[in-house]
């Protein structure tokens, strides 16, 4: 049976059609009715193409990522959160004070609007936490099965104290490295969400903003010479990049690297190395052995690094190497990985 | 001698070879599933994927492993449809998904793999999926301990077994080669206090001078195994002679699809022929597995040979001796390494 009706215009308002990257009225009605609304701030507001701000003397900073996390929603944040910290992470640890974002958004036709809508608040929401205003953003629609639902990329702009100047290149033989609390939270809670693996519940991505950490670091110890946020690859991927830059040796101690439970044993289910496992809300901090212990309690005092301690030391003895004392006393290297890390087979 | 790559790896990754007294030395075995696999298989699962309306899912340390001209990773990149996943069931999934082509699982490794490769077939075969085959390299462990046991150089006076391999199997095979060989075994998990366990135990026998076989995994190893696990594989697998990397060919030392199963092996379905390919001249992989040298004294080891660019498989593979060695103890090779790392 068929009904004889006039063919109404599909009005896009549940799904991300191709149109909404088209720059014509539907890109103009995303704007007016889910970033605008969101991110509203006077930059964004003048609706030109670029977003103008202020700049005082001195050095500023400048950072990009892009965000292709799935599940787009896992306990304890989602891709929205991570878009907003992760550039803010990487220019607080420069000891930037994060100003300015821009986003760019690249959305698969067929994405709800409602979960996109749930992605801009929740951006809104982390970036006003972070002090930062997003100025600039871009939006493009890919057409079904050319992305996966959302793909975020964001740039972020810093300014830089007068006299701060962090850098691997600084690290110098003697340093002691505090790390700010326990690994593989986030990586291990995506691959559970993933495979649908239960571990407790109580499992969360460690997704936060370091900006006061970083800042508290600064302030208490300073001397300090380098701070880098733990993502991608670990804490042994940091410590492998500061050792080549900084042309230094780094020694760990295994028993002094907070992992918890639940995540050591997914690690040993899946086979992987909680030193190699993603982070979204930890850093790492090279400090002159004189000025340690006071990094240790100014970071034990911020929410996010209540579990921070000294794991290690950089030596003038194996340059470019990173190594670990292990929990039975003997010593090996902490590598680089190849490639990817891999569940065992067998 | 530890038999299985996992457990390589801990004694490599916490020095444990380093801490024991002078006089006891640990031999590697053969127990890494893709070091063993031979090239001639490789290029198998390579033609396949560069077959046209084949998807090739294989784990992820196999796509990386060289075959005699490319590997997986590289058939990918140029376009062949090669696909990661962490079990063969994924696989069959795929094969549902994509009723218009054709899904090979890369089923390789010892017992412990072989269930669950037997198992997607026996549901494929259920289930009227016949998109699906396996690419089956199984290997057995006992015809490797007993080839190796038997070589008038062998030097091995106590064995820890593979824990997981006998979860699956049980300890029935493993009395036998005690018997045959008067050898010590005990099984063996894979964490450090499990390893140091296991070599104070067998240190014990020898000294005693018992060759018994005991259980230090108790925690997931029983006498008789896992028998549903054995059902399945028996079902759907059968021995068969098979070829070593390394070792060569070993009477009755694999497993194959069973003949009522021919239309999921992907071996009858696809009619692959075995070309015979030379193993790379420098790469000492034969040594290394029959635990006759360690990965240190080859000399490309860390210099033409490291993860990045491989010469052989035991320096790809996460299980492999070579790249426990250079990923834990490359220094003590000793000598100016690739990337400038003494």
């Amino acid at each position: 049976m068929s009904v004889l009706a006039c063919p109404l215009p599909f009005t896009a308002d549940e799904f991300i059609v191709l149109g909404h990257g088209s720059g014509g009225r539907l890109s103009a009605r995303l704007m007016e009715d889910v970033f605008l609304p969101a991110f509203r701030n006077p930059a964004l507001e003048r609706g030109d193409d670029q977003g103008v701000f202020d700049a005082p003397a001195g050095r500023m900073a400048m950072s990009t990522d892009s965000y292709v996390v799935k599940p787009l929603f896992f306990p304890g944040g989602n891709i929205g959160e991570l878009a907003v910290y992760g550039t803010v992470n990487d220019l607080a640890v420069g000891g930037a004070t994060s100003k300015y974002l821009s986003v760019g958004f690249i959305l698969e036709e067929g994405l709800p609007l409602d979960l996109l809508r749930r992605i801009v608040d929740s951006m809104s929401n982390a970036a006003q936490r972070c002090g930062v205003e997003i100025i600039t953003g871009d939006t493009k629609v890919v057409e079904k099965s050319s992305g996966d639902q959302v793909f975020i990329n964001t740039a972020g702009v810093g300014f830089i104290p007068n006299g701060v100047d962090y850098s691997a290149a600084h690290v110098r033989p003697g340093d002691k490295i505090v790390l700010s609390g326990s690994l593989g939270e986030h990586g291990i809670t995506i691959l559970t969400q993933r495979e649908g693996l239960e571990l407790g519940g109580e499992l969360r991505s460690d997704a936060a903003p370091l900006h006061e950490l970083c800042a508290a670091v600064s302030s208490a110890a300073p001397g300090l010479h380098a701070m880098r946020d733990l993502t991608r690859g670990g804490l042994s991927s940091a410590l492998n990049e500061i050792a080549q830059r900084s042309q230094t040796g780094i020694v760990i101690d295994e028993r002094a690297i907070p992992v918890r439970e639940d995540v050591r044993g997914a690690c040993e289910l899946f086979g992987l190395d909680p030193l190699y496992v993603a982070n979204e809300g930890k850093m790492i901090a090279f400090v002159p052995e004189a000025e340690a212990e006071t990094a240790v309690a100014a970071m034990r005092a911020n929410e996010y690094g209540a579990q921070a301690r000294i794991i290690g030391q950089v030596t003038a003895k194996h340059p470019k190497m990173v190594t670990m004392r292990t929990l039975l006393g003997t010593e090996r290297i902490v590598d680089m990985l190849a490639q990817d890390q891999l569940p065992r087979i067998c | 001698m530890e038999v299985c790559g996992g457990q390589t790896h801990t004694l490599v990754r916490y020095g444990i070879d380093g801490l024991l007294p002078a006089g006891m030395e640990m031999i590697h075995g053969p127990g890494c599933p893709v070091c063993v696999t031979p090239l001639e298989t490789i290029d198998k699962a390579i033609a396949l994927a560069e077959t046209k309306g084949v998807i090739l899912a294989s784990y992820g340390d196999m796509l990386r492993v060289p075959g005699s001209v490319t590997d997986l990773l590289h058939v990918k990149a140029k376009g062949g449809d090669v696909r990661m996943v962490y079990s063969p069931l994924d696989a069959l999934k795929l094969a549902k998904e994509n009723p218009a082509r054709e899904v090979v699982f890369f089923g390789i490794g010892f017992e412990t793999t072989a269930p669950p490769n037997a198992a997607a077939v026996w549901q494929a075969a259920r289930q009227g999926i016949n998109n699906f085959s396996l690419l089956a390299s199984h290997v057995l462990v006992p015809p490797a301990l007993r080839a190796l046991l038997s070589d008038p150089g062998n030097r091995v006076q106590g064995l820890i077994a593979p824990g997981h391999v006998c979860s699956i199997v049980g300890l029935d095979e493993y009395h036998k080669i005690a018997r045959e060989f008067h050898l010590p075994i005990v099984v063996g998990g894979f964490e450090p206090v499990d390893l140091l366990e296991a070599i104070a135990m067998l240190a014990d026998q020898l000294e005693e001078g018992r060759a018994e076989v005991e259980n230090q995994y108790s925690r997931s190893v029983r006498m008789d195994g896992n028998p549903l696990a054995q059902l399945m594989l028996a079902d759907v697998l059968e021995v068969c002679d098979r070829k070593w990397r390394g070792l060569g060919e070993i009477p009755l030392s694999g497993l194959k699809v069973r003949a009522k199963y021919a239309a999921w092996d992907a071996e009858a379905k696809f009619g692959l022929v075995e070309n015979s390919v030379e193993e790379p001249k420098e790469c000492i992989s034969a040594l290394i597995l029959q635990g006759r040298k360690k990965p240190p004294e080859c000399s490309a080891f860390g210099v033409r040979c490291t993860p990045d660019r491989p010469l052989g498989a035991p320096m790809v593979s996460s299980e492999g001796a070579c790249a426990a060695y250079y990923q834990y103890r490359r220094y003590e090779a000793g000598r100016e390494l690739a990337g400038g790392v003494r």
